[in-house]
């Protein structure tokens, strides 16, 4: 019934370390982490396209995985239109595309080419595509990237209300925390090793955290920085809340 | 009148031309133009290795385009150097390979013409290779509309494909296999030298009057088709070399499918 994925991993830089996360059905997780985190590089082994040297990934067998890739880049050697880009992911009707085009708020889509389409347009569209392959999970790799801030928020808005409906596992990779937030039942904060897993609640009213949020907002600049401090918050966090798992390092 | 080598040309080039269209969109889609260009420098060694060793010149283009993928796989693991420096490597030394196996066979075979390989020699085909060519043709369509969707899917995003359980090794090894049969397919037609025109420039030409895949594919039939009807016309009404009009032919109507806007 749920879709447990586990797994330890150390590459050559040690990109992750000692890193185990699980993932259940209707549960939305999101990962959360600087640059060179590894996040990628977890969600990449989660979905089997590489391969861990130290550790294993336990998927349900039959998983169904909808992956929606970071900045898909559609090359205009390739003619396609949407339609054609949702029959990739096997054989509907009609009426399948159309229902899966709506549930992201992309009427009248079908014919349009998909090099005309904007980034938060093409966006919805690889959802879509995902959806219609009726997954038991829902893997979103960045996908607020290139939406602007009020496109950021019903996007997330919409992947929590196809969780409603679909009743799947979702696992996001952000670094968008404020606007993720209210979207996800689990964060996990990962450099290189988990630093700690929590509900976003707890986390969200302690004060450090307003401090975070309020640098996310000013820009990518305060970046770096506003993780540096959320490692410790985490930390700072673990008391007051019972979550899953403690900070694990000194 | 129209000569019989003159029918039996035009039968080979259009046997070249269905398989050299499609195959094509995928080479142009994938972006690999330069991997065409590699096997097809190559193949002069597989040619010169089977006629030495007694077997099918398709035997000797088809080992060597394996032997070309493994070394590129084996070369590409470690990662200072880009692939398309490897490919430039691997498909000089295979031609200069070749040329040197060819050499030798001259020596012992008298009559071989290096010529005949490297720009074609289609006017001297004959029907028992017209039969071969449709035969493998027809049997490069079946694999390649087997692999259709898969191959589009790969050519969108290659991890999406994978999540959707493609299994990407095995297309991209088959895909290269069809590659290899048609460039073999080709060396009588236009020569190993050319035949990366063949591959690109109709399914270039295509691409400003398709919405799909699909018509891309049909319409990169019809340009190649049609560049094969002028090639041949042309070289035989004016003495011209068969293989470089065709091809010649094949860049007229690239250039003329210019003047229409990319309908994206």
């Amino acid at each position: 019934m749920s879709a447990d994925d586990l797994g330890f991993v150390a590459r050559g830089h040690t990109i992750l370390d000692a890193v185990s996360m699980q993932l259940h059905k209707g549960e939305i997780v999101t990962l959360i982490g600087p640059n060179g985190a590894g996040k990628t590089t977890l969600v990449r082994i989660l979905l089997g396209l590489m391969k861990t040297d130290i550790g294993s990934v336990y998927r349900k067998p039959g998983l169904k995985i909808g992956y929606v890739p970071q900045k898909l880049h559609l090359d205009a050697v390739l003619p396609l239109r949407v339609r054609d880009f949702l029959l990739l992911a096997g054989r509907c009707a009609e009426t399948e595309l159309v229902a899966a085009l709506n549930e992201l708020q992309l009427p009248h889509m079908l014919d349009a080419a998909v090099q005309t389409l904007s980034g938060g347009e093409l966006q919805r569209v690889v959802i879509a595509r995902a959806l219609l392959k009726q997954p038991d999970v829902l893997v979103l790799d960045e996908p607020a990237q290139g939406v602007d801030i009020i496109g950021q928020q019903s996007l997330y808005q919409t992947i929590k209300s196809i969780r409603d409906k679909y009743n799947c596992g979702v696992l996001m990779v952000s670094h968008d925390l404020h606007l993720v937030m209210a979207s996800t039942d689990r964060v996990i904060c990962l450099n290189t090793h988990v630093c700690c897993t929590g509900h976003p609640d707890a986390v969200s009213e302690h004060p450090e955290y307003l401090k975070i949020f309020g640098a996310a907002m000013d820009g990518f600049a305060h970046y770096s920085h506003h993780h540096d401090h959320s490692h410790d918050v985490h930390g700072a966090v673990v008391p007051l809340d019972d979550h899953d798992e403690g900070c694990q390092h000194d | 009148m129209i000569d019989q080598f003159i029918i039996n040309a035009l039968l080979a080039g259009v046997a070249l031309a269905v398989v050299a269209g499609p195959l094509g969109c995928v080479v142009v889609w994938r972006r690999m133009a330069y991997f065409g260009d590699t096997l097809a420098h190559s193949a002069l060694l597989g040619v010169a290795l089977a006629v030495s060793a007694n077997v099918l010149p398709i035997l000797g283009v088809v080992f060597i385009g394996i032997v070309l993928a493994a070394l590129l796989f084996w070369l590409e693991q470690r990662r200072e150097l880009s692939s398309d420096t490897l490919l430039g490597i691997l498909a000089h030394s295979a031609l200069a390979l070749g040329l040197i196996v060819f050499a030798l066979l001259q020596s012992r075979i008298p009559g071989i013409d290096l010529m005949a390989y490297l720009f074609g020699d289609i006017l001297a085909v004959n029907l028992l290779e017209i039969a071969w060519m449709y035969a493998s043709s027809v049997f490069i369509l079946g694999v390649f509309s087997w692999l259709w969707r898969p191959l589009v899917s790969m050519s969108v995003n290659e991890d999406m494909a994978r999540t959707d359980g493609v299994k990407v090794e095995f297309v991209r090894f088959t895909f290269m296999l069809l590659l290899a049969m048609v460039i073999a397919a080709a060396i009588k037609v236009v020569g190993i030298l050319l035949i990366t025109a063949l591959l690109i420039i109709p399914a270039a030409s295509a691409r400003a009057f398709s919405q799909t895949p699909l018509q891309m594919v049909l319409l990169s039939m019809v340009f190649a088709v049609l560049a094969v009807f002028i090639g041949i016309g042309a070289s035989f009404y004016q003495d011209l070399p068969a293989g470089p009009s065709v091809v010649v032919a094949a860049t007229l109507l690239f250039f003329i499918t210019r003047l229409r806007r990319v309908p994206v």
